[in-house]
């Protein structure tokens, strides 16, 4: 159970808003290194894999074997595209189910031949469309995420530029989770979040500062292990000491992981989500009390005798009032 | 200004009368709670709150709510128009629960199960730590005691309220699914309206068997969302019930009156696995009539004993509690991961 550290509820002051909104702008920078930018300057001998082998290839999602200072591993992440031409054959970096499904097929296979799996978070979203729920969107995210807590090798998970939602958990569930230093990573987009709850896309600072969807917040939470630097202003400004930082923090998790034994790495993985939240453990009973009724009384219910009140039936405690305050979605 | 009588007519209670989103058929309330709320004209399932489907579901009197004592804690200081803390005091208020899921053990014809079922009054039946808690523990238990798991969804998804927070109870609750496979423990889901979001992308779609109510809406972003992304009209009956049917991500769409049956009729035709037997070659399980027999003969040996008090299970039982803490037991048979299809 995470620590109940809690701060006292209040709109988020201008600087906090300022700050978050930053870093937001950051992890969307145009120059901002991708996965395939990385994976030359971390990799070698990169072999991209396509597919998923039942509909098509999503380029929204890449991924296949390299080699990490000469040792085998599987990488896998989301791509966005850098100009307008490249971002519409990556859906801006959007995957449609097939995207999952294809790693899926690569987490597989890394699996199957005992591969590490390095992958990098860098996504809005999963894609919204009307096709994409067709294929089904959210089973090919739900699939993914169970196939990932059960895997038998390693996973490092890196937050690149934006941890969008449940398309960035869907390749996002690992052994050690790292984040880049401007790196974003959040349960909805900012602008979502800000239409939904404060019914104006124009509260998007707003909604991100009250996420707390900075890289130092997720540790902060639990949710990310350690935050990686970024060189000078940002990682757009330099790919190449960005991918060398990245590599160190990396290969230094692998180390750590990869000498386990499997039914260890399988519990500290499982023990990991396991702790995810914050909630309180207060003694309180059921709705009902409980009781240990006497013969009379057990006799008294079947019969119907006089004196013994009924049992109240569930729906009795839990009424139905029908009230129903569509402001308060879910993501 | 308005005209006041010295005399105001009685007013009729607001909730007499309830009307049908449907078919805008006025329906007395009171004949909307005999027919389980569905409408008599029209057969549109109303939402149900928690203690309506455990009287729908659930053995009279069975039902046992494990967990209770659980509540939301504000980890972000979340404040949009209202602090979250006020959110969930609002809805405790409303709905008399402490968060949207209840789960418990009981039966269904007989057999025990244990269950969680969503309650969409309560902040949209929105998944945060207390939600994902529950639920895996109630995949806990059912591993543990190696007894079917149903949930019955209704929700928006994740709590943006709790962020990152509550993405991360789709990883957590669906951690326990992949124990519940090694361990041959079937998992049903039930789908009602309306399923969406990070609920519907995690242990929702992962049932064994994925049950639904008639029109119900399951989809994974929200409707407004898909047509605004290509700008164009969705297609009719887009993320209902009988759509995801169509699309094979359903096994079957159930109207309510039938729900309690078809789970009965399930959990004896998916009966949960016969235990490994660790002495046995790893997955090598026996079938037939003589494996059906030697089955029998173990079930009954292990009444014998439990009535002469040898305590041949005890081995076992600290393998599933040790399982429960996050510590795989040594002999048990390896998550069959690699063997799902997606």
């Amino acid at each position: 159970m995470t620590e109940l550290t809690t701060l006292d509820a209040a709109r988020p002051s201008e600087d906090a808003i300022e700050a978050a909104w930053r870093r937001v702008q950051l992890a969307r920078h145009p120059q901002r290194p991708r996965t395939l930018d990385l994976v030359p300057l971390i990799f070698t001998d990169f072999f991209e894999l396509r597919g998923d082998r039942a509909f098509g290839d999503d380029a929204a999602i890449v991924g296949g074997p390299a080699l990490l200072d000469g040792h085998p591993v599987m990488v896998i992440g989301h791509q966005k595209g850098t100009d307008t031409e490249s971002n519409i054959l990556r859906n801006f970096g959007s995957p449609h189910p097939e995207g999952f499904r294809k790693a899926q097929r690569l987490m597989r296979l890394a699996d199957k031949l005992g591969l590490p799996i390095v992958t990098f978070l860098d996504t809005a979203g999963a894609f919204p469309g009307p096709a994409a729920e067709e294929r089904g969107q959210a089973e090919a995210i739900a699939s993914s995420i169970k196939l990932m807590t059960g895997l038998e090798v390693p996973v490092v998970v890196v937050v690149l530029g934006e941890g969008g939602s449940g398309g960035a958990l869907a390749i996002g569930v690992g052994d050690v989770v790292l984040a880049l230093e401007n790196s974003v990573y959040s349960v909805i987009s900012p602008e979502g979040c800000a239409s939904i709850l404060w019914r104006s896309r124009d509260e998007a600072r707003t909604a991100a500062a009250a996420m707390r969807m900075t890289a130092d917040d997720q540790v902060d939470l639990g949710v990310v292990d350690a935050v990686v630097a970024e060189p000078g202003e940002g990682a757009h400004t330099d790919h190449a000491a960005t991918a060398a930082t990245l590599k160190a923090a990396i290969v230094s998790a692998l180390r750590r992981l990869t000498g386990r034994e499997t039914a260890e790495l399988l519990a500290s993985r499982y023990a990991r989500l396991r702790g995810m939240g914050a909630y309180l453990e207060t003694g309180a009973g059921a709705g009902r009390p409980a009781e240990a009724p006497s013969l009379r009384r057990r006799l008294g219910r079947i019969l119907h005798l006089p004196g013994v009140p009924r049992r109240p039936r569930w729906s009795e405690i839990w009424p139905n009032d029908d009230g129903e305050d569509e402001s308060e979605r879910g993501a | 200004m308005p005209i006041k009588f010295p005399f105001s007519r009685r007013a009729a209670p607001s909730d007499a009368w309830t009307k049908c989103p449907t078919c805008d058929a006025q329906v007395f309330s009171k004949q909307l709670e005999r027919t389980l709320r569905v409408c008599p004209s029209c057969g549109h399932h109303f939402r149900m709150s928690v203690g309506e489907r455990i009287d729908l579901l659930l053995d009279p009197n069975s039902f046992e709510e494990r967990d209770a004592g659980l509540e939301a804690v504000d980890r972000l200081g979340f404040h949009d128009d209202r602090p979250y803390t006020h959110r969930l005091e609002a809805s405790r208020i409303k709905t008399g629960l402490r968060d949207a899921v209840v789960w418990g053990t009981g039966t269904i014809d007989g057999t025990r199960v244990a269950i969680g079922i969503f309650d969409f009054r309560f902040m949209g039946g929105s998944m945060g730590s207390v939600v994902g808690e529950k639920l895996a523990r109630c995949f806990e238990a059912a591993l543990e005691e190696r007894i079917p798991a149903i949930v019955v969804s209704a929700s928006g998804g994740a709590r943006m309220q709790e962020g990152t927070l509550s993405l991360m109870q789709l990883a957590k609750t669906t951690a326990p699914l992949v124990r519940l496979d090694a361990a041959g423990v079937p998992f049903i889901t039930v789908l009602t309206d309306p399923t969406t979001g990070g609920v519907l992308a995690s242990f929702a779609s992962l049932g064994d068997v994925v049950l639904a109510e008639p029109r119900a809406l399951i989809g994974f972003a929200g409707a407004r969302v898909a047509s605004d992304t290509v700008g164009e009209e969705l297609p009719e009956g887009f993320q209902s019930a009988e759509f995801l049917l169509a699309h094979g991500f359903l096994d079957a769409v159930v109207p309510r009156a039938e729900l309690r049956t078809t789970l009965s009729r399930l959990l004896r035709i998916l009966p949960v696995a016969a235990a490994a037997d660790e002495e046995r070659p790893d997955g090598d399980r026996s079938w037939g009539p003589i494996g059906a027999l030697s089955g029998l003969a173990e079930r009954l040996g292990g009444a014998v004993s439990e009535t002469i008090g040898i305590d041949v299970d005890a081995e076992a039982e600290a393998a599933a509690a040790a399982a429960s803490n996050g510590e795989r037991p040594p002999s048990a048979p390896v998550p069959a991961s690699r063997k799902e299809g997606p």
